[in-house]
């Protein structure tokens, strides 16, 4: 093949089309749609956080979101007025990872003996208790602001410079949403080389030796319960990175943000996408990111188009056909869309 | 070279092993026969040390009763699980390769997979193919070879006659056979007490948790309440 002889056509080509993305979206669609392209890199960066927990350990986690939750709250603590508090954002992401690649480990210890089920009941309950901390820890120390949630966090900057203003490029002005743009790209291509050296190394390999089978896994000499608490932080450590970058873009956190509806989408993200593929699990999260804001934008002008008005609330309607896809998905492709190897070699055996 | 003094294994409250104690020569091949439930499979997981017990166990001189699982390998102390203790998503030569998972930057690893591979030649044929899809058999075969690329100079037998068809049981005994010949010390655990006292050089019976008798294989063959009970005479 043509691109694997020359490796360096397909990387200026990838990096072409990334650097072109934003522009092509912005001047065609709206600067909106640049927007929810933000948003989409975001979840990629906590699909594959999630693929290194449940995708190569096969640890089933649905409350993954709880790490996004404390990444983002770090951020807004330690980057807003509500403390009077301004760290530099290149302080805060590290801290963020650190932090709740700490509280992967608190999820993990407790859990290790259990698995399938069991441990996604767990998960679950522990994504639910961040939340409802966050919801309630304004009482009687205010250290949340609770429901209200925590605003004018400040946004990400870069040499001094906040990415959330217009920035002057060539005569042209750059809106806040394409620099994000950017800087997510970047931190979504270190987190795909770190993704895909972790999968290549003694670490991956023990991580897909205890999904298969732990007894063995041990008879090979595989520490289980170090590798399962590793496999929770590094995922963890993701999810903390992506809610800091969440926070500094938003300006604004509040508990709603971090729903159990939100560690299902970043599963379905993961699951759809084929599990243990990072490149599967990219598709996912940009395409179940990108999907509903299709749906809800197009909804309403497809039915006039069909039936002269609108007949049914493009709101309910989204989750409808989103759930629909989801189900022709997972009909069609077991796998998820672009499996590795095995799994379809597996599956289709 | 392994010596268990008043081995105790409990499940909550109830003793599975209720003290115990044996020896393994280096170089022996020694079955451990009994009924289902008599405590064999739990024997040898606590030597294993996947599950917690009481009492003694020397390997090699040294107390390793406190020693985590996934270091035994490192001393030479294999198992091959029960059942289909493969990875079954991986190929068979992934999984001969997780067996050298403890050997880091071990130069010799390359030359034990070519006689494993020599020993096991199916494993050979279908080295790409997903472990999974092998007939049970050959996932025993490859469980075994698997165990062999951590070097163990004793290997724990877990089993391995379980659900295979009689053909397919006497081409893995003569794999362990031959595996005993190359010099690896065996305790093996079988519910097949014919098959294992024709195989292993001695052997104990556990009964309720405790060992009943303890003589060399032949012995044992010949005596009349172990053809009673466990060869159907």
């Amino acid at each position: 093949m043509n691109t694997h002889a020359k490796p360096w056509q397909g990387i200026v080509l990838i990096a072409l089309v990334l650097a072109a993305l934003p522009f092509a979206v912005g001047l065609g669609m709206g600067n909106a749609w640049v927007r929810v392209l933000d948003f989409a890199l975001l979840y990629i960066m906590l699909a594959l956080g999630l693929n290194i927990v449940v995708g190569f350990a096969g640890l089933l986690d649905l409350g993954y979101i709880a790490f996004y939750a404390i990444g983002a709250y770090l951020y807004a603590l330690l980057a807003s007025p509500h403390f009077g508090l301004h760290w530099p954002t290149w302080a805060i992401l590290p801290l963020g990872a650190l932090v709740s690649g700490l509280f992967g480990i608190l999820l993990g210890a407790p859990t290790l003996r259990l698995r399938g089920d069991y441990l996604a009941i767990v998960t679950l309950g522990f994504g639910e208790i961040v939340r409802i901390f966050l919801n309630n820890l304004n009482s009687p120390v205010n250290i949340t602001n609770g429901p209200q949630g925590i605003a004018r966090i400040d946004p990400i900057s870069i040499a001094g410079v906040p990415l959330s203003k217009p920035l002057e490029f060539l005569g042209l002005a750059l809106p806040g949403v394409y620099l994000y743009y950017y800087l997510f790209v970047l931190l979504a291509l270190v987190i795909i080389f770190i993704s895909l050296r972790l999968e290549d190394s003694r670490i991956g390999r023990a991580w897909v030796a205890i999904r298969e089978d732990e007894v063995a896994a041990k008879t090979c000499g595989i520490n289980v319960r170090n590798v399962k608490l590793l496999a929770f932080a590094m995922g963890a450590s993701f999810g903390g990175v992506a809610g800091g970058l969440f926070a500094g873009f938003q300006e604004f956190v509040s508990p709603e943000s971090f729903s159990l509806m939100e560690s299902v989408m970043v599963l379905c993200m993961v699951v759809l996408g084929g599990m243990g593929h990072i490149p599967g699990v990219i598709l996912g999260g940009l395409l179940l990111a990108v999907l509903p804001e299709v749906l809800r934008h197009g909804a309403a002008p497809v039915q006039k188009l069909l039936f002269g008005k609108v007949l049914i609330d493009p709101e309910s309607l989204r989750m409808l056909l989103f759930g629909l896809t989801l189900i022709l998905v997972m009909l069609y492709r077991p796998a998820g869309l672009w499996p590795s190897a095995t799994r379809k070699r597996e599956l289709s055996a | 070279m392994l010596e268990v003094i008043n081995l105790e294994v409990y499940y909550g409250g109830i003793a599975a092993v209720k003290g115990i104690s044996f020896a393994v020569e280096k170089g022996e091949m020694v079955a451990l026969i009994g009924a289902n439930g008599a405590g064999k499979t739990s024997t040898l997981k606590a030597l294993a040390r996947m599950l917690p017990s009481a009492g003694s166990i020397r390997f090699c001189g040294e107390e390793i009763a406190a020693v985590p699982s996934h270091r035994l390998i490192g001393q030479g102390l294999g198992m091959v699980p029960e059942g289909r203790g493969v990875f079954a998503r991986l190929s068979v030569a992934e999984n001969l390769a997780m067996g050298a998972y403890s050997r880091r930057g071990d130069a010799q690893i390359d030359g034990d997979l070519a006689r494993v591979y020599e020993m096991l030649p199916r494993l050979k044929e279908r080295n790409k193919q997903l472990a999974g899809t092998l007939s049970g058999g050959e996932q025993q075969m490859l469980a075994l070879g698997r165990a062999l690329l951590g070097r163990p100079s004793f290997l724990l037998l877990d089993e391995p006659s379980m659900g295979l068809a009689p053909l397919m049981v006497q081409k893995v005994f003569e794999t362990i056979q031959a595996v005993a010949a190359s010099g690896v010390t065996i305790l093996l655990v079988e519910q097949n007490a014919k098959l294992a006292l024709e195989t292993a050089s001695r052997g104990y019976v556990m009964e309720g948790g405790r060992i009943t008798l303890a003589d060399s294989a032949a012995n044992l063959l010949a005596d009349p309440r172990v053809r009673q009970a466990y060869l159907g005479e």
